[in-house]
């Protein structure tokens, strides 16, 4: 299951997407809006997908994460438009047969998105907001 | 021949627009689409880092061409998560 949604996310609904009576193991993973970066204090988040894009690439990784790890579930959901400091901005949730599985592929599954999938995060400060660019991104031309 | 433009984040920011319609030669390339658009919005020159591309939602190289393609996205790094 796979989700890019405005409204907040409910940890009991992605649970509920990814586990199942034949898996012994759930990995949870949830990033949460924290109130500092670089010293600054943070007011705040919002967060801007290229939506059609999102969801495939979310889709895409749900399908790899399976086939990789031989892991029955995998749930992912993000969130988009504005989160409050604390609330939670994305989760992923994995059910396997054993534990070993089910959090390796949840590690990946989170790496995963950070790297390609087009969301961005912007933060809110006192005197301003501004986007953060991710680690990625090609060498200057 | 038209292609749709995306441009996001800090891109959409830089250049005032976050959608539009580009004209274009067949045979242009990604990279070539990039050209004329930061010809028509100046602060494109700002970008320090090529942003990636994707090709009707789909990564793409810039050395891409467009032809068959029907919307063209630039993408700063992204952030999500």
């Amino acid at each position: 299951m796979v989700s890019l949604q405005e409204r907040a996310i409910s940890v009991d609904e992605v649970l509920a997407a990814a586990r199942g009576p034949g898996e012994g193991a759930v990995a949870l993973f949830l990033g949460t809006a924290r109130d500092r970066s670089e010293g600054r204090a943070v007011l705040g988040l919002e967060y801007s997908a290229y939506a059609p894009m999102a969801e495939s690439e979310m889709r895409r990784i749900e399908d790899e994460t399976r086939s990789r790890f031989g892991v029955s579930r995998v749930a992912i959901v993000h969130r988009v438009g504005a989160i409050g400091i604390g609330e939670v901005s994305v989760a992923v949730a994995v059910a396997s047969v054993h534990r070993r599985e089910a959090l390796e592929a949840c590690r990946f599954a989170i790496d995963t998105l950070k790297r390609t999938v087009p969301i961005w995060k912007k933060e809110l400060f006192e005197d301003g907001a501004a986007w953060v660019e991710g680690e990625e991104g090609l060498a200057a031309p | 021949m038209n292609v749709r433009v995306r441009l996001f984040a800090s891109l959409a920011d830089l250049a005032g627009v976050g959608s539009e319609v580009v004209e274009v030669e067949p045979g242009t390339s990604v990279a070539g689409l990039w050209r004329a658009l930061a010809a028509r919005h100046a602060r494109l020159a700002e970008v320090r880092a090529r942003p990636r591309a994707a090709c009707d939602l789909v990564y793409a190289d810039w050395d891409r061409s467009l032809d068959g393609t029907a919307e063209v996205a630039f993408l700063p790094p992204v952030s999500g998560g």
